[in-house]
């Protein structure tokens, strides 16, 4: 079973690299304000049933995939 | 004689500086493989700079889920010492065993120079520092912003948690707080190196102070 987990940048938690590339495109002439770089995983898992995948997934990304300290995530696309 | 580990990562950089300066403090250097259940009855563990697992996902937070640290965690539990240098200090946060984490440095620059340190207070980590005291310890890192909540800073700040200031912040790191400890304060970590400041002849022998720090608390564990 496939499931997509999206990890983001806590708001108010400064971000460098989302900072550097809002420059650059500020750079290149585009409007914008604000970026904020996260990551996106796609797991293909073996699970029972969809609840079950995403029991796992959920465990998966508060254990590996992010820090709480600076990062919320999002199982499902 | 006292035995000093030091855990060894696919990517560990420093781990045979750090090998070679336990040696040098009189210590008997133990190499421990990540694979490793077990480290090899070692008194003291360093956790080296380097990229573990190259730095991928998070900096040192593969290298945390390995049987080593299982180990390093159980060493640390029973009150043992574990210092954590640079990549070393990222993958101690990252296993839960030191508070907050290590972020990109906020300019985005890898930085290697001398960093000029403040001794914030007396502790058994700094055998012969007191307050106000300056040591010199080369940086090199490139993810070295120390960062926790305002209030979780304030708790550590309450409990001498912070041991060492940056004099000049040079990656951002929250209250430029270069050096902190654990609640029990047997586990510590830094990103400056103490192992590549063990003699004159390289700039500085500041890095030894830690490093007896380190053997000293292997002699008289921390009670919990």
């Amino acid at each position: 079973m496939k499931v997509t987990v999206t990890v983001r940048p806590r708001e108010g938690i400064l971000d460098p690299q989302g900072e550097a590339l809002r420059r650059s495109l500020t750079g290149l002439g585009y409007d914008v304000t604000d970026v904020r770089a996260g990551k996106v995983f796609d797991l293909e898992l073996e699970a029972a049933d969809e609840a079950d995948a995403r029991r796992i997934a959920d465990e998966i990304s508060e254990r590996v995939l992010s820090n709480p300290l600076i990062e919320d995530y999002q199982v499902g696309a | 004689m006292m035995r000093a580990g030091v855990v060894v990562f696919p990517g560990s950089r420093d781990d045979r500086d750090a090998l070679r300066a336990v040696e040098l403090m009189g210590a008997e250097p133990v190499r421990i493989w990540h694979r490793d259940e077990d480290l090899g009855g070692a008194d003291a563990v360093i956790v080296p700079g380097g990229f573990s697992f190259g730095d991928h996902l998070r900096c040192g937070a593969l290298a945390a889920l390995s049987p080593a640290m299982a180990a390093v965690r159980a060493h640390a539990e029973a009150g043992g010492p574990v210092l954590g240098v640079c990549n070393g200090f990222q993958v101690l946060t990252e296993a839960g065993l030191l508070p907050g984490i290590l972020r990109p440095n906020a300019s985005l620059r890898f930085r290697c120079h001398d960093a000029p340190l403040v001794v914030e207070r007396e502790s058994a980590w700094l055998p012969g520092a007191g307050a106000g005291d300056r040591l010199t310890i080369p940086i090199k890192h490139h993810d070295g912003g120390w960062f926790a909540p305002p209030e979780q800073v304030a708790e550590l700040e309450r409990r001498g948690q912070v041991l060492l200031r940056y004099a000049q912040n040079p990656n951002g790191s929250v209250g430029s707080i270069a050096c902190v400890t654990n609640e029990r304060g047997n586990v510590a970590g830094l990103m400056p190196h103490p192992e590549h400041a063990v003699d004159e002849l390289l700039g500085s022998a500041d890095g030894r102070v830690l490093l007896q720090g380190l053997l000293d608390l292997a002699g008289a564990p921390v009670a919990a």
